[in-house]
């Protein structure tokens, strides 16, 4: 019982944090804070079940994000049918074209008797899929970014709900970590994470020059809202709510912008509650022995007749899955697709110290760790400057003061860093340790 | 003369720049790799250890330009080297010291050791940027060229250009340098031999009485001698900026996988493996085409295969084909 009251009261000091943000600061920033802070708990739970459940470590968890992000454009940005009829069949056309050369080529390898004859073989499909793919491809693309590319110059969204992308992110991640799951695990744990780290990079890549896909660094803004959440300025011109609003002494603005992010919250957390009860029930199943058992004994686990690497594989794409899901969260929220944002620091690293920090193999630990280092990180964000400037203050003007007040912003990535070594060093079980 | 000139296009845009990217590259999986043969697992700051060699390199290149020093047509740079190796050397032992030693001693699982390295790199990285910033630096001096294009174009008579920046030799030198004496210590030296002894088998070496820590100790400074090498190689030759650094971390280590992690004739094989097929897929080949197809054939595209962007596919690329075909790399790694 001790341990359900020490929990208690460690999610209650986390909530107090957003409880004094919301009297010093604004209750606005409390909120968003809260938000995000939502967003990158489910983020640190899919991290938990790759890591904690099954112990794969991943160094591209940016990437799911991203695709998350992706899956939004994809579903709910308006359609530009001009761009699409312009060229957006070819474009897909030599997407299929492309998948259709990797399959072959993989068919050919299987049924060839291997030799010099296979390997030649399967050079010549590759490389003659790939200028034929290429060809077809390009003249796609040249057509759909040729199409006012100062506004669209992409081949738009299906103009869907955008609660629907949400499942869509979670496919897209899905997929990625099944292709990328199939070729690095069974092999050393090593090369998993290494193989992630590239992954990451290129979906990132891909975002940013990609025009006709989601515009690229030219960013897609406007993206709309998920079902319920209202637009700030309709609330503000909605009759109703201004006169409830009045009626109990708020200003309509502000009570609109904190409407909004509770609506927020109401979504984010009941989809946080339905994983979290989701992943005890696994946890506490024949399947979370297992994959514990897997995690704690690869060989004795095999002994007793289990497949380690497809277990391996089918947890590697849950968590995924549930990163993209959060991704997706996370731009619909947003209402725009920017790629700049997507840094490894952020997405990758900072989950994993949540992770650490909450507890490995603990879902509750992840939580807590996602909402108090949510916290931590955009707190610091706004205190950080502050606090140097203080520190500065009796220094005279001048560069070393502005490099000293400049280098605040780097102090995160130094102090996440070691909080990150010393919870490993000495306290590896984290706040919420694993029963 | 025009398939002359076609192939000086070659060796000026491909061969040239693809050689000295390699050999940065070479360095780089060398450190990588001994680190993995000794310690074994995947040192994910090795990226970072480069940049913080780097960014002590040039500082201490500033303050002998502020003394008015230079190395003559050479960058002043060289002459910073062993200050950074120094610092960095130091840094790393400490690293060992207050953080991987307590694993190693643990016998914790390598993969462990490779998040407490993942987290060394963001402290590392983070030191960078308080100690240089992110902006984009350029410390290269002395002479620009070993060979320039006047020159070349007034000696052969040829329309094509091929210039050698003194970046480029200086690289190739240098690389070859290092892996000749890297070779010649663990082929010949006690220390070397234990090493490689405690690389095949950990425990019959200690039971032949090699000391565990000096061998690591050892390895530990010679990793972080390749990286500030080769992070101060490829900052002279292209230039400097931390998350360029973080990025490089991908091809590095794709080419020591390439190569058979563990081995360091692989890890040069594999740096050159990587930085060359970059390079050529990245090329827009018009220049070269136009030279040796007839005029009727002349490309109207660039021939470019892949677009710079996705320089990082291809490293990517090329460690997912070893992962699938021969995951020990060509040369029979671990």
């Amino acid at each position: 019982m001790a341990h359900s009251y020490r929990n208690l009261l460690l999610f209650a000091a986390v909530g107090l944090l957003f409880i004094l943000t919301g009297i010093f600061q604004s209750w606005n920033l409390s909120l968003q804070i809260l938000n995000i802070g939502i967003l990158s708990a489910i983020m640190a739970l899919g991290v938990n079940m790759q890591w904690g459940y099954a112990g794969l470590f991943s160094t591209g968890v940016v990437g799911s994000v991203a695709l998350g992000g992706l899956a939004v454009v994809v579903v709910s940005a308006p359609p530009v049918p001009e761009a699409f009829a312009a060229g957006g069949w070819t474009v897909l056309g030599g997407l299929v074209l492309g998948v259709a050369v990797i399959v072959a080529a993989t068919l050919l390898y299987r049924s060839m008797k291997p030799g010099r004859a296979r390997g030649l073989a399967v050079a010549a499909v590759v490389v003659m899929g790939f200028f034929l793919y290429r060809y077809v491809f390009d003249s796609g693309v040249a057509a759909v970014e040729a199409f006012n590319p100062a506004t669209y110059g992409n081949i738009g969204g299906f103009g869907l709900p955008s609660l629907l992308a949400w499942p869509v992110g979670a496919l897209f991640a899905g997929i990625a970590a099944w292709v990328i799951g199939k070729i690095a695990l069974g092999l050393r744990s090593d090369y998993l994470a290494i193989a992630t780290l590239g992954i990451a990079e290129i979906v990132v890549v891909v975002l940013k020059s990609e025009d006709w896909l989601a515009r690229g660094v030219k960013n897609i803004t406007g993206l709309p809202r998920p079902w319920p959440v209202p637009l700030e300025v309709d609330l503000q011109a909605d009759a109703g709510f201004v006169d409830f609003v009045t009626r109990w002494g708020w200003e309509p603005i502000g009570a609109s912008t904190i409407l909004v992010k509770l609506l927020y919250m109401a979504l984010f957390g009941t989809v946080l509650l339905v994983l979290i009860w989701g992943s005890e029930r696994a946890l506490n199943s024949p399947w979370g022995r297992m994959m514990r058992a897997i995690r704690d004994n690869e060989i004795a686990a095999s002994a007793m007749g289990k497949n380690v690497t497809k277990r391996h594989l089918q947890v590697f794409i849950i968590g995924s899955a549930v990163v993209g899901l959060a991704g997706a969260m996370l731009t619909s929220m947003e209402g725009q697709l920017v790629p700049g944002v997507y840094s490894p620091l952020r997405f990758t690293f900072l989950i994993w110290v949540m992770v650490i920090v909450g507890g490995s193999g603990n879902n509750w630990g992840s939580v807590l760790g996602g909402l108090l280092l949510g916290w931590l990180w955009l707190a610091v964000e706004y205190l950080g400057p502050n606090l140097m400037g203080y520190i500065t203050a009796a220094l005279p003007p001048g560069d070393l003061k502005t490099h000293l007040i400049d280098s605040a912003q780097h102090m995160r990535l130094v102090t996440l860093g070691v909080v990150l070594l010393l919870v490993l060093r000495f306290a590896p079980r984290g706040l919420i340790p694993e029963k | 003369m025009d398939i002359l000139n076609a192939f000086v296009a070659l060796l000026n845009f491909v061969i040239v720049p693809g050689v000295a990217y390699g050999s940065q590259l070479a360095l780089g999986a060398l450190g990588v790799t001994l680190i993995f043969a000794v310690l074994r697992f995947s040192n994910f700051a090795h990226g970072d250890t480069m940049a913080f060699g780097t960014a002590i390199v040039i500082m201490v290149t500033w303050l002998l330009q502020s003394w008015g020093i230079s190395f003559g047509p050479l960058p002043t740079a060289l002459l910073a080297l062993p200050f950074g190796i120094a610092v960095t050397a130091g840094l790393v032992l400490l690293t060992d010291r207050g953080i991987y030693r307590f694993y190693r001693r643990q016998k914790a699982a390598p993969i462990i050791l490779v998040i407490v390295s993942a987290g060394v790199m963001f402290v590392m990285n983070g030191l960078v940027r308080l100690i240089i910033g992110v902006e984009e630096r350029n410390f290269t001096d002395g002479e620009r060229f070993l060979l320039d294009a006047q020159t070349f174009k007034a000696a052969t008579g040829l329309a094509e250009p091929l210039v050698i920046k003194t970046t480029v030799a200086v690289t190739v030198v240098i690389a070859v340098l290092c892996v000749a004496a890297l070779f010649w210590f663990l082929q010949n030296t006690r220390t070397g031999k234990s090493m490689r002894a405690f690389s095949d088998n950990e425990d019959l070496a200690l039971l032949s009485g090699i000391n565990p820590d000096r061998v690591v100790q050892v390895t530990w400074i010679i990793a972080a001698a390749l990286a500030v090498i080769a992070g101060t190689l490829y900052g002279l030759d292209k230039s400097f900026r931390p998350f360029v650094y973080f990025q490089l971390l991908l091809p590095v280590f794709a080419a020591a996988v390439v190569g058979g992690l563990g081995s360091p004739l692989g890890a040069i094989a594999g740096g050159y493996i990587v930085a060359l097929s970059e390079v050529v897929l990245t090329y827009a080949w018009k220049k070269v085409a136009t030279y040796v197809l007839p005029d009727s054939m002349a490309p109207d595209g660039l021939m470019q295969l892949l677009s710079t962007d996705y320089k990082v596919a291809v490293s990517f690329a090329i460690l997912i084909i070893v992962l699938l075909f021969m995951p020990t790399g060509i040369f029979k790694g671990k």
